[in-house]
C-alpha cells in the first residue's frame, strides 16, 4: 500500500482518514461544536450580506455615498433647471415666431391687394358705362377711378384690368386703353369698398353720373354684398427704386 | 467526521433560520468567520502533518476569532476600521492559501 516515492503524502492522507473516524471524545465533540458555530456564522453572514446592502457598510462609506448622491442630485437639479429654461425659451420663441408669421402674412395680404397681385372679394359696387357716342375720354374714366378711391375703394378693376397706383389711361385709335390694354364697351368697373358710400359718391351733383350723362352715355350702378375683383396686375420688379432699409 | 457533520448542520441551520445579526456584531462577524476558516484550514493541515492537537485547535480557533474581532474593534475606535479589516482579511487570506497549498501537497503529491 505504501508508495516508495512519496511516503509523507500517503501518511498525511492516512492520518486524515484516521482522524475522520467518528470518535466520541470530549475534544472531538468540542471541535464539532466549533465547526457547527462556524457554519452557522458563515450562512448567517452570507444571508446578512445579501439582505442588507447599505446597512452593513461602515460610516465612512455611507458618508461618501451620501455625498456623491447629494452631488449627483444637485447636478441633476441644475440640469433640470437648464432644460426647463430652454424649454420655456423654445415655447416663447415658438409663439412669438408664430405671431410674427401671422403679422407678416396679414401685411402681405394687404400689400398684395394694394399692389393688385392678389384677387380680392368683398362688398362693393358694379358700374356699367355704355357709351355709344364714344364721348367718354380717358380723363373721365380716370376721374371715376379717383372718385372711387376718394370714396374708399380698396380694389378696383376696369374690364379685365386691375387698377393699381401705376395704372394709366390713354386714348387708343377708337377705344380707351388702360395700362396698354384696350378696353371694350361697355366699360365695367368693379370696386370693393363700402357700397353705400361709393354709390352716393358716384351720384352726387357734379359727380361721375352727371358727367357721363351729359356726355350722352348711360351709367348703371349696382350695389353688391359680395363681388370678386379677380384681375391681377403683373408684378414688375422696380428697375431703379430700392427700398430703404428700415433698420439703420 | 463529527466536525464536518457539525459544519454542515451549522450551514443548514443558518440557511433555514435566517437569524438577524445584532447591530453591534455586524462589523465583526465577517472577520470572525474568516479567522475561523483560517483556524479550520490550519487544523486540517496539522492533521495531515501529524501534529494535530485537539486543545491547540480549540484554542487557536477561539483566539483567532477573538483577536480578529478585537483588531476590527480597535480599528473602528481609531477610525481606521475599514483599512484594518482589509489588512486582517489579507493576512488571513494569505495564511489560508498557504495552509491549502500544504494540504494540496499532501493530497495530490504536488
Amino acid at each position: 500500500m505504501s508508495q516508495t516515492n512519496s511516503p509523507p503524502a500517503t501518511s498525511g492522507r492516512r492520518r486524515l482518514m484516521l482522524m475522520a473516524r467518528p470518535r466520541a471524545t470530549k475534544a472531538n465533540i468540542l471541535v464539532g461544536l466549533l465547526a457547527l458555530l462556524l457554519g452557522f456564522a458563515m450562512a448567517t453572514q452570507v444571508h446578512q450580506n445579501q439582505s442588507l446592502e447599505l446597512a452593513s457598510l461602515p460610516q465612512s462609506d455611507l458618508v461618501t455615498i451620501l455625498d456623491s448622491t447629494t452631488l449627483l442630485s444637485a447636478r441633476l437639479d441644475q440640469n433640470a433647471r437648464e432644460l426647463q429654461a430652454t424649454r420655456d425659451q423654445l415655447v416663447n420663441g415658438n409663439t412669438s415666431a408664430a405671431a410674427a408669421v401671422s403679422a407678416a402674412k396679414q401685411r402681405l395680404d394687404t400689400l398684395a391687394i394694394l399692389a393688385g397681385t392678389a384677387g380680392a372679394h368683398g362688398p362693393g359696387i358694379q358700374m356699367t358705362i355704355t357709351d355709344p357716342g364714344g364721348k367718354v375720354t380717358p380723363p373721365v374714366l380716370l376721374d371715376a377711378i379717383e372718385e372711387l378711391r376718394d370714396a374708399g375703394a380698396e380694389a378696383i378693376q376696369v374690364d379685365t384690368v386691375r387698377i393699381v397706383a401705376s395704372s394709366f389711361f390713354t386714348q387708343g385709335a377708337s377705344e380707351i386703353m388702360i395700362d396698354g390694354h384696350s378696353t371694350l364697351q361697355p366699360y365695367t368697373i368693379l370696386a370693393i369698398g363700402n357700397p353705400a358710400t361709393m354709390f352716393s359718391a358716384m351720384q352726387i351733383p357734379g359727380g361721375l353720373s352727371e358727367n357721363v350723362s351729359q356726355l350722352g352715355a348711360t351709367i348703371t350702378i349696382v350695389q353688391k354684398t359680395d363681388l370678386t375683383v379677380g384681375a391681377l396686375h403683373p408684378l414688375v420688379a422696380p428697375r431703379y427704386a430700392r427700398p430703404v432699409s428700415a433698420t439703420p | 467526521m463529527i466536525p464536518a457533520l457539525g459544519l454542515l448542520i451549522g450551514l443548514a441551520a443558518g440557511l433555514l433560520l435566517h437569524p438577524a445579526v445584532p447591530l453591534v456584531w455586524q462589523p465583526y462577524l465577517p472577520i470572525a468567520v474568516i479567522a475561523a476558516l483560517d483556524a479550520v484550514f490550519g487544523g486540517v493541515r496539522a492533521v495531515m502533518d501529524g501534529i494535530f492537537n485537539d486543545k491547540v485547535f480549540v484554542v487557536s480557533f477561539l483566539s483567532n476569532v477573538v483577536v480578529a474581532a478585537f483588531i476590527v474593534f480597535l480599528g473602528d475606535q481609531l477610525g481606521v476600521g475599514s483599512q484594518l479589516s482589509t489588512g486582517v482579511v489579507v493576512v488571513l487570506g494569505i495564511r489560508i492559501f498557504s495552509n491549502v497549498a500544504s494540504i494540496r501537497r499532501h493530497v495530490f503529491n504536488a
